[in-house]
């Protein structure tokens, strides 16, 4: 593709947002490769989520490039033209739809029908049914699939926007805090559904489990006041001094 | 099981709903004209009347529950599109009043001799036609609705200032219709009507043919919720509803979908205006009334509003209780209506139906529970709530 600006999947160049002059980004550069896994870390306030916010459209940086898959400059469109590009996100606290089953809300996520005419006319398929049940394997849930995702605990919840997620069926997913709030036993079960995400998706997953990150066993990326303060494997970046600094808040 | 199926068209409550009201309605178009009034069948003609009423009072309230109780939208100003409706109506009706008016001018209505028109002003062009009439009834509301909705979901507005702009926007309406000079027979309206496609409406036959009509179209409202509500639409409103932007992580429009489902409500609204006009026989600004669209919603909230009958047995239950209150005690009623709504707020916040229905859900689930104990089923694992 010759109308490609880069090769990557992802590519953040010398960003900024400020909120009533607070900085949340700050200079922040970033660059993703088609099929990575990348695990972000750093303090509360280091930009993170309103990282994401920018990534989909949420947030409008004041200066910056944003591109998506070499070829789609990000800052032009709106959340829901984001999306359909192929890009999911799963957010820090888990928002599914609370009033519908497990099955419904991977229906709505499912990609494919998003006009109001197939929508209201077109019934599901044996393709979506098909792939409904490949997720439901994926995030284990399937014996909970007519019950109402309010009746989900804490850590289902989490697994089912990440099921979400994957019936979305996007080039790049985000996924903010998978592991907050979960036991042990949780934890590792979110890991092992990432890494098995990660075969084939680009994946940003922002985390301050650092076990969890060691289980992920990705390239690490550590913000601090909005910008990149560090990259690479996981102990060498939390060798680094200036890390330890900001971790110990000195 | 790995059968699901997304467009199951209305479900057993509502064909359920649809045959009843059918049923009693033949019933009671029998029981009016084919017993003799000192007949213990007999229904008198004044209950038919205020049954029309209650009846497009229900096609009202099922027009505002889809928007409300389906996708969010807390409508104080759904009674303009219903006043508008019966505007349209009215205009045909006045239309063939013809030379039977006081003034006895065959084109001009009476309120337009009196105020010195010399011809018909543009605007009541075709409504000498009934299809014409029709087509305005849901065309007016239809388009001011899509109108209004495309400004204020583009610039997402929700919410309670959305709210407030509906009722500003009614209140607007009745402040023009008050207006002589805006062609609608100002502040006494339209009214003396005579004949409607060619049958005298004053007749009981007239009379039971428009209730019967209005049974018809109120089930034909349900079958249409069920419909919409049930699609992969309906879902998409419901998640809408809940969490609207969610719904644009996933790629949804939520501003298409609401302006969809507000427009469609709005002809609903349109349809019952226009067969509640020449049942009452008669037509004027009072119908804009910002309170008359809160009882609209007080209606929905007692029914159960997100329930597909609610709304109905809301509408029948208060303005059932409004005639025998007004009749008993007319300064009260207000007060009774006011308690009626913090009550179902407090107390029924699901409705009539919605209460009903949690109940049966909750039985059933007790059942679950027992099958559990048995280990009949497999008992999910607890897992521990979030600290947030």
């Amino acid at each position: 593709m010759s109308n490609r600006v880069t090769s990557s999947m992802l590519y953040l160049d010398n960003v900024h947002v400020a909120f009533d002059g607070f900085k949340a980004i700050n200079g922040l550069s970033m660059i993703l490769e088609p099929g990575e896994m990348r695990a972000i870390i750093g303090p509360n306030g280091a930009g993170k989520t309103t990282m994401m916010d920018i990534i989909t459209g949420k947030t409008a940086p004041d200066e910056g490039d944003v591109w998506f898959d070499g070829k789609h400059d990000l800052i032009t469109y709106d959340e829901s033209a984001i999306a359909t590009m192929g890009i999911g996100r799963k957010f820090q606290k888990p928002t599914v739809f609370e009033s519908h089953t497990l099955e419904d809300n991977l229906l709505l996520a499912m990609s494919g029908r998003r006009s109001i005419k197939t929508m209201l006319l077109d019934p599901g398929g044996k393709a979506e049914a098909q792939r409904m049940n490949e997720i439901f394997d994926t995030i284990r849930l399937g014996e909970r699939r007519k019950d109402f995702a309010a009746d989900l605990s804490h850590g289902q919840k989490q697994w089912l926007e990440i099921g979400m997620l994957l019936a979305q069926d996007p080039k790049l997913l985000l996924v903010d805090e998978p592991v907050a709030g979960m036991t042990d036993a949780e934890t590792e079960e979110t890991a092992r559904l990432l890494r098995e995400i990660a075969r084939d998706h680009t994946v940003v997953v922002v985390e301050h489990d650092m076990d969890f990150i060691r289980d992920l066993d990705v390239k690490v990326t550590c913000l601090h006041e909005g910008a990149v303060l560090a990259e690479g494997q996981l102990d060498s970046v939390s060798a680094d001094q200036r890390v330890i600094d900001v971790y110990l808040g000195r | 099981m790995t059968s699901f199926n997304t467009a199951t068209g209305p479900g057993r409550g509502t064909w359920i709903s649809v045959a009843t009201i059918t049923l009693l309605a033949i019933a009671i178009a029998i029981a009016n004209l084919g017993f003799p009034p000192d007949s213990a069948l007999h229904v008198p003609d004044y209950a038919v009347a205020l049954l029309g009423k209650f009846l497009c009072y229900a096609m009202l309230a099922v027009s505002l529950n889809l928007v409300w109780g389906y996708c969010g939208i807390l409508s104080l100003g759904h009674s303009a599109f219903f006043a508008l409706g019966g505007y349209a109506m009215g205009m045909y009706l006045m239309r063939q009043i013809g030379t039977r008016g006081v003034y006895g001018n065959p084109v001009l209505p009476d309120f337009m001799v009196f105020l010195n028109y010399k011809e018909l002003p543009w605007f009541w062009y075709g409504f000498d036609q009934f299809w014409f009439a029709a087509l305005m009834a849901m065309f007016v509301p239809g388009l001011l609705a899509f109108v209004f909705g495309w400004l204020a979901f583009r610039s997402r507005v929700s919410g309670v200032y959305l709210s407030i702009i509906t009722q500003a926007m009614t209140y607007a309406l009745l402040l023009a219709f008050f207006r002589n000079d805006m062609g609608f027979g100002g502040n006494n309206g339209l009214t003396d009507f005579k004949d409607i496609l060619g049958f005298d409406i004053q007749t009981r036959e007239t009379r039971a043919a428009l209730f019967a009509t209005s049974a018809i179209f109120l089930c034909l409202f349900l079958v249409i919720t069920a419909l919409v509500t049930r699609s992969r639409f309906g879902k998409l409103m419901i998640a809408t509803r809940d969490a609207e932007s969610r719904t644009r992580f996933l790629g949804y429009r939520p501003e298409k979908v609401k302006l969809f489902v507000w427009t469609l409500s709005a002809v609903m609204a349109g349809i019952a205006g226009a067969l509640y006009v020449p049942q009452v026989g008669i037509i004027n600004p009072g119908e804009f009334a910002p309170a008359n669209s809160i009882e609209v919603v007080i209606w929905t909230a007692v029914g159960g509003r997100g329930t597909i009958i609610g709304p109905v047995i809301g509408a029948f239950l208060v303005n059932g209780g409004k005639s025998w209150f007004t009749g008993l005690f007319p300064e009260v009623w207000l007060f009774v209506l006011g308690a009626l709504f913090v009550l179902t707020t407090l107390f029924l916040p699901k409705g009539v139906i919605g209460t009903l229905r949690e109940g049966w859900i909750a039985k059933r689930g007790i059942r679950t529970s027992k099958h559990l104990e048995d280990g009949e089923l497999a008992l999910p694992k607890p897992q521990p709530q979030a600290a947030e």
